[in-house]
């Protein structure tokens, strides 16, 4: 005989993807739970300390006719990168000599591990490929993959290659049911010492959330947006959804 | 008052010596920032001991240090910060007598010995200054934090009675990641179904804007009044927002705001002490309480201030210790410290989420706050449900009035690990913990807990009622 008290209302399961009626062992989660739960939490560790591919990311970026340029913050692995934020933010000085020789472009993508690599191996490309349509008559600048990353690294990273504005394609904090989770920021003119206040964000990008192409159609009408009035950040709202009605 | 606060000395210089070395530390806040214990956000903003022997020196020295002392030196200047100001203008002299004559080492003992009841603490606690809670803190190990807070008792009211003796009580917390209305109402069913909700049911908004504020304002309001919840409830979205929805007509009890301990953090938060005021008496003109008027429910976190970069130099734990002089400026119902959600930059690991909790819940007791605690970590930190039931423990044997109840510790909108509804039960379960009384009534009424406050074994007809409603 089972010792679980379950609950008669798992239908309300059907309306988010909350962890709803449970059971319970006693007062406490049945072992089943226990378990899953203990998953999850595993998956999204491996997703923090997972080490973002770089070489395969390369050849996939190759395969879609694009250069890349691989780069690292000033943090020097995983450790450091988790208790220093602000070396996370700066190039480290090999990559940073690496990126002075490059000609001024419109636009630079930069696809960065940030908390969790997974999320662009899994969603980088798809979204690369949603955009690059779009973009034909833009000055691009070869791909820029970034370890150990944090948003503001592509400041300096935009600073340097005299970009209007940087795109960065980053893991986001990984929940316990959204591992994968792609955050995409748009800072127009970029330099050191732009802040959160001066971007635009798109969050939660994967299949489970907000798709590719609903994505790539937010982060088309910033761009044109932001290139019109000459910014980013909290001044330059989100419209796309009306410019589709129009 | 018996110092001109403005008239603030120069900064000393305080020493210790341990054998041959003298330790030296210029000015209270490198002081206290040296003595607290270890933590990655100290380090950091360059501000923690560099190693144990200084981080022990740093301590010895503090222990010498008179309260007094406190009274003369801030670690903001008062002219440049609204905090200090606060901290200096309401510090209550007369009940500051009884520990007037004492250091900070003195006061540890003080507070520990068994003359200090809960009557005296609730007696001095005008007379304490964050900077002294935190400095004492800095010298207790967890047991004395403990300790000391189960002495302390702080008790509010609203539509129920919050912080009785033998009580903890729980804010449900059914966020959805788009406001579903439809998730947001199956998450809150869940949670009363399992006996939570009697420190406010309040939803953390995907949105910001005052629509969808007042949409979910109105739908919680609805519900509680149509099953007659002696609770209250909230969206914790910026003041400025809950002001307009006030404006607007809409039935917002609690006035939820994030705050900080310095004027420089507040700004970041886009709030000031008088913003608060305005806030905090939109909030009394509903008079919307059954059985008490606090309204307020602030919540805090160590690192905030560094976060901002608006800290002064001053220790995150003395930061987070001052957002409470903010806090008690308001009667709160509810102040939160959420404890491990800024990430592993702060606090590292579950052992400085631990002590940080312990901490934060012994300060703002000591203060006169109704302390609750968001037990919680993210997945970048060392840390996991271990770590939680540990301090959830901890917690709960200390008195903690509130603790946050998420349907399976997985709050899928904020997308970091908290406490559940069944951890709520575990802690009932070995503690002996009630819920408020008025709650605890109204489940009883409902067939949801029988008369012991377990929950029932079977779904009875009230229950079923709330069911329906789905």
């Amino acid at each position: 005989m089972s010792e679980i008290i379950e609950n008669p209302w798992t239908r309300l399961r059907s309306f988010t993807g909350a962890r709803l009626a449970l059971g319970r062992a006693g007062d406490s989660l049945p072992t089943r739970e226990v378990l899953e739960f203990g998953l999850a939490h595993a998956q999204a560790r491996d997703a923090v300390h997972h080490a973002l591919n770089t070489e395969a990311l390369t050849l996939d970026i190759a395969a879609q006719c694009l250069e890349s340029i691989t780069v690292q913050s000033a943090a020097q692995d995983r450790a450091e990168y988790l208790r220093r934020p602000d070396l996370g933010r700066k190039l480290n000085a090999e990559s940073h000599s690496r990126l002075t020789s490059l000609s001024k472009c419109d636009l630079v993508f930069i696809v960065a591990d940030g908390l969790s690599a997974i999320a662009p191996e899994h969603h980088a490309i798809p979204m690369l490929q949603q955009m690059k349509h779009t973009l034909e008559s833009w000055q691009i600048a070869p791909v820029i993959i970034a370890t150990q990353a944090r948003v503001a690294l592509g400041d300096e990273i935009g600073e340097l290659l005299k970009a209007e504005m940087t795109v960065m394609l980053i893991g986001e904090r990984p929940g316990l049911s959204s591992p994968d989770s792609l955050g995409i920021y748009l800072t127009y003119d970029p330099r050191v010492g732009r802040t959160d206040a001066d971007r635009n964000c798109i969050s939660n990008v994967r299949p489970e959330g907000l798709s590719y192409e609903a994505a790539a159609h937010k982060l088309y009408h910033l761009m044109l947006a932001a290139h019109k009035i000459g910014h980013s950040g909290v001044a330059l709202k989100d419209e796309s959804d009306q410019l589709r009605l129009s | 008052m018996n110092a001109k606060p403005y008239t603030i000395c120069d900064i000393m210089a305080y020493t210790h010596t341990i054998g041959s070395r003298i330790w030296r530390f210029n000015g209270l806040k490198t002081l206290l920032a040296k003595a607290s214990p270890a933590r990655s956000g100290d380090e950091l903003a360059g501000v923690a001991a560099e190693s144990e022997e200084e981080r022990m020196a740093a301590r010895m020295a503090l222990a010498d240090v008179p309260l007094k002392h406190f009274l003369e030196e801030a670690v903001i200047s008062y002219e440049s910060d609204e905090v200090t100001r606060l901290i200096f203008d309401t510090h209550d002299a007369g009940a500051f007598s009884e520990i007037g004559h004492l250091t900070v080492g003195d006061f540890r003992n003080w507070l520990l010995s068994h003359a200090t009841d809960t009557e005296t603490l609730t007696r001095i606690a005008p007379a304490i200054t964050p900077e002294m809670a935190a400095a004492v803190s800095k010298l207790m190990r967890n047991q004395d934090l403990i300790l000391v807070a189960q002495k302390c008792r702080v008790v509010t009211r609203f539509r129920n009675t919050i912080g009785l003796p033998g009580q903890m009580s729980v804010r449900l917390q059914p966020n959805h990641p788009t406001d579903d209305a439809k998730g947001i109402a199956a998450s809150m069913l869940d949670g009363l179904l399992y006996g939570c909700g009697d420190a406010v049911i309040g939803i953390n908004p995907a949105s910001d804007s005052l629509s969808a504020v007042i949409t979910l304002l109105d739908m919680l309001d609805k519900f509680r009044e149509r099953y007659e919840v002696p609770t209250q409830s909230c969206v914790l979205t910026h003041v400025t927002t809950t002001i307009q929805a006030i404006e607007q007509g809409a039935p917002v009890d609690l006035v939820f705001q994030s705050i900080a301990g310095t004027e420089k953090a507040n700004a970041s938060f886009g709030v000031n002490l008088t913003l608060l005021k305005e806030a905090h008496e939109a909030g009394l003109s509903l008079s919307r309480g059954t059985v008490g008027n606090n309204v307020m429910y602030f919540e805090t976190g160590q690192g905030s201030a560094l976060s901002a970069d608006a800290h002064h130099g001053v220790d995150q734990q003395t930061c987070e210790a001052r957002a409470y002089a903010v806090a008690r400026a308001f009667s709160p119902l509810l102040v939160n410290t959420v404890v491990g959600f800024i990430g592993p930059e702060y606090l590292y690991d579950g052992k400085q989420i631990t002590r940080a909790g312990l901490e934060d819940h012994f300060c703002g007791k000591l203060l006169g706050l109704p302390m609750g605690c968001d037990i919680c970590y993210t997945n970048h930190a060392e840390a996991d449900q271990d770590d939680m039931d540990t301090l959830l423990t901890l917690l709960a044997v200390a008195g903690v009035n509130f603790i946050m109840g998420v349907p399976g510790a997985d709050d899928i909108m904020l997308n970091y690990q908290s406490t559940s509804f069944h951890d709520a039960l575990y802690v009932r379960s070995v503690l002996g913990l009630k819920r408020a009384p008025e709650f605890e009534a109204w489940l009883e009424k409902m067939g949801i807990t029988s008369q012991d406050g377990n929950l029932s074994e079977r779904l009875l007809p009230g229950a079923a009622r709330l069911l329906e409603s789905a």
